[in-house]
């Protein structure tokens, strides 16, 4: 393979194109609405009207808005249809033809769909996920054979880092800085990892990226290989995503047959392998030093930094580990420039970032915004608003992030505004609330998703979340006194500061930050109060 | 050797490169509280207790496993330090069952030593009374897992130092538990050497010498460092 040969799949995967595309989402949202049933539906509907010459019915990632899966696309004219029932598929092949469709409609132009960016998921509901034609068609590919062809790995490095990019799994570290730490490490061998493991509840933009696109975090990989110097790459996937595990075999499989995986890959002397490794359902494994043991066949508990995975990662060699996010942006970086990338977002936080929204509001589904977008602009305007027409406040972060109240939605969606406010930007997560959530249970539900996540290595995060949840559960059952309150905020400090990991360090988060803007909701329920959702009084 | 000077509690002290702060601060006579560290053994900075305040910012650090760096600013005694100390062992009474008047560690136990040291008169946080197993099925030996405070040295001694790695850890979070091989009763474990190191090396009651009753288990750590320098120096000094 070379990029003639390339050139040449793209050119024949854009000539075999039919007219007429029926777009059917088959991601895991999707899919568990029924689309598969759909998708059959379609490709008989065609046949029966004799048109598999002129119409092409895809299985295509995630068209975004999950809450009102399975849903369908037609190309092209772009119309959309939602709730899409199997029975419908004959009706959907007419309208083609501008026959008419009992099918639910939905608006692609609605806000949802317009205020969106499409970077990391610029192929996400376009291309067939298990099909490496369509991805090499949407010029898939091109980056890495850009940077092997005509870039040296400082090259590489150096737009990653003019780009501005900073990590995706959450901390936001420059990954141009991190890249360049394990291309100057020494070390006879050196490992990528593509960390996998998303596991904030209500997060869902890794799965969907992988679901959808899987190619993109396979070339962003092998880029990053090249560019510090990597032969072998490991994907660590959560056992708990099926679908994308499988699709990413796929697409391993089909870039090793191409020879743009392996040995010698586009005819240089780059070689490049990725093998994945499934977890067992242990959040904490999603910590880059408890991900590395579980890797390597270990108990998955974190160690102590340093030594840091750019120094001493994977059996001893430099390791660089970043999330599935981050290396979805790489090859849009090296093809269409750093400087483009830098371009978009704000400019300490460049780029894009997915969301995935969800909880109390209309549209629920993935979001990909410019960082910088105001969180009143993905809630209320992309996310349609809450149904009970209030908002209280939007959890973002997870377990490690924290509550921003309604009168602060102001607020940009970046690293450094979110931390201002007391949360962070975490994976990506968005959870929206009403006044039917009482804070304190939210902080209780978060803590007890901590408490049970824990690896129990280190004796503040193992003891410490099973005391902090007791004391939230006192306080909720109107049982706690000032006394409680008091000792609830010296053991978050407590766990906080002294904890091995980041699950531990973060774990008190959504508790301080609940007392930071709901104090008034612990208030009430030691004063015996019932327990409420009551609106802010800084909005009444 | 190169040496490194730094300042522990206002006071100058050198130290080989390469070593630890706690190795820095005991060389020096200065104490620092340790559970799960044990002279031999890996360090896996677990406990937290040796934890110290580090350059202007007072940054957090676990001395075990912090090397010691030029003009690096040290503080181990500090009224955050006290109180968090404090909180650890506290948790760590209240996680399980450490009634020491019925305990065979009694007066001879570093969990015990370091509530009466760092000022534990009493607990803040409830008691969780969890129901726990003693398996009392090897011949010689006993473990009451209501003792336990998942420290690890003895997952580690029996590993790094016996090299049979019978013991290991199941579960997470509050519901680890030391394991024998597969989980199995210590007695039917295949692997165990029954040499009696995970019993010197614990820091509680929670592996005992079967017969002994309330404080009558004394440590003989003289035979763990009798080990060490026979492998470490190949010199057998009894």
């Amino acid at each position: 393979m070379d990029l003639n040969e390339l050139n040449g799949i793209a050119a024949d995967q854009q000539a075999s194109r039919k007219p007429c595309v029926i777009r059917c989402c088959t991601a895991a949202g999707c899919q568990s609405a029924g689309s598969a049933a759909v998708l059959k539906a379609l490709q008989q509907a065609v046949a029966e009207a004799g048109k598999q010459d002129a119409v092409e019915v895809r299985s295509v990632g995630c068209l975004r808005l999950c809450c009102q899966g399975p849903l369908v696309q037609l190309d092209p004219d772009q119309r959309m249809f939602q709730k899409v029932r199997p029975e419908q598929a004959s009706s959907l092949v007419a309208a083609l033809d501008g026959g008419t469709t009992d099918a639910e409609p939905c608006d692609p132009a609605a806000p949802f769909f317009a205020l969106q960016a499409n970077v990391v998921l610029v192929n996400s509901g376009r291309i067939d996920p298990e099909q490496i034609e369509h991805y090499i068609a949407a010029d898939g590919y091109q980056a890495l054979a850009k940077a092997l062809t005509e870039m040296t790995p400082q090259d590489v490095v150096e737009a990653v880092t003019r780009s501005g990019l900073r990590g995706r799994g959450g901390a936001g570290y420059p990954t141009g800085v991190k890249w360049s730490l394990v291309a100057r490490s020494q070390g006879e061998r050196k490992y990528v990892v593509c960390n996998a493991d998303e596991g904030d509840p209500g997060a869902f933009m890794n799965r969907s990226v992988l679901e959808s696109d899987p190619h993109s975090v396979l070339e962003g990989m092998a880029i990053a290989g090249y560019a510090v110097g990597a032969s072998q790459g490991y994907i660590y996937i959560r056992g708990e995503y099926p679908l994308a595990t499988q699709r990413l075999q796929t697409a391993i499989r089909q870039a090793g047959r191409l020879r743009l995986l392996g040995t010698h890959i586009l005819n240089t002397a780059f070689d490049f392998r990725i093998d994945i490794r499934i977890g067992a359902g242990a959040f904490v494994c999603g910590e880059e030093t408890a991900l590395m043991a579980s890797i390597m066949g270990e108990r998955g508990t974190p160690r102590p930094r340093p030594p840091y995975p750019a120094e001493s990662g994977l059996w001893g060699y430099p390791t660089l580990i970043n999330n599935v996010e981050t290396f979805a942006n790489i090859p849009q970086i090296i093809r269409r420039g750093a400087d483009w990338f830098a371009s978009l977002g704000t400019p300490k936080s460049t780029g894009t970032k997915v969301f995935s929204l969800t909880g109390k509001v209309r549209n629920t589904g993935l979001v990909e915004v410019p960082l910088g977008t105001p969180l009143r602009v993905l809630v209320e305007d992309i996310g349609g608003g809450s149904p009970s027409g209030y908002i209280k406040a939007v959890q973002t972060g997870g377990p490690s992030g924290g509550c921003v109240p309604a009168h602060l939605l102001d607020t940009a969606v970046d690293y450094e505004s979110l931390a201002a406010v007391g949360s962070i930007m975490g994976s990506g997560g968005l959870i929206v609330m009403d006044d039917e959530n009482n804070m304190v249970d939210v902080a209780r539900f978060f803590m007890g998703f901590c408490m049970d996540e824990s690896c129990g290595k280190c004796i503040p995060c193992r003891a410490g979340t099973v005391q902090l949840h007791r004391l939230l559960t006192r306080i909720l059952d109107r049982k706690a006194t000032r006394r409680d309150l008091v000792l609830l905020e010296q053991l978050c400090g407590m766990v906080r500061e002294t904890s091995l990991c980041g699950l531990g360090q973060t774990a008190p988060n959504p508790v301080l930050s609940t007392l930071r803007y709901f104090r008034h909701e612990y208030e009430a329920l030691l004063r015996g109060e019932r327990r409420h959702g009551g609106p802010h009084p800084d909005d009444q | 050797m190169a040496v490194r000077t730094l300042t522990i509690n206002d006071k100058l002290v050198s130290s080989p490169e390469g070593a630890t702060i706690l190795q820095a601060a005991r060389e020096n006579g200065i104490d620092i509280p340790t559970l799960c560290q044990l002279d031999g053994l890996s360090t896996v900075g677990a406990c937290r207790l040796c934890l110290v305040e580090v350059g202007p910012a007072g940054r957090l650090q676990a001395a075990c496993v912090t090397q010691v760096a030029e003009e690096m600013v040290v503080r181990t005694e500090t009224p955050k330090l006290r109180e968090y100390r404090r909180m650890i062992i506290e948790l760590l009474l209240t996680e399980r069952n450490h009634v020491c008047s019925v305990c065979v560690a009694n007066h001879h136990c570093e969990l015990q030593d370091l509530a009466v040291k760092l000022g534990v008169d009493h607990v803040r946080f409830e008691y969780l009374h969890p129901h726990l197993p003693v398996d009392v099925s090897h011949e010689l030996f006993g473990i009451d897992h209501n003792r336990c405070i998942l420290c690890t040295r003895c997952v580690r001694i029996c590993d790094e130092i016996e090299g049979v790695h019978t013991w290991d850890v199941s579960g997470r979070g509050t519901n680890a538990r030391i394991i024998s091989d597969l989980n199995q009763p210590w007695g039917d474990s295949p692997t165990c050497t029954s040499c009696g190191k995970c019993v010197q090396a614990c820091p509680t009651g929670a592996v005992f010498r079967q017969g002994s009753t309330v404080a009558e288990m004394e440590k003989d750590r003289q035979r763990l460092r009798f080990l060490l320098t026979a492998r470490e120096k190949r010199e057998w000094l009894v």
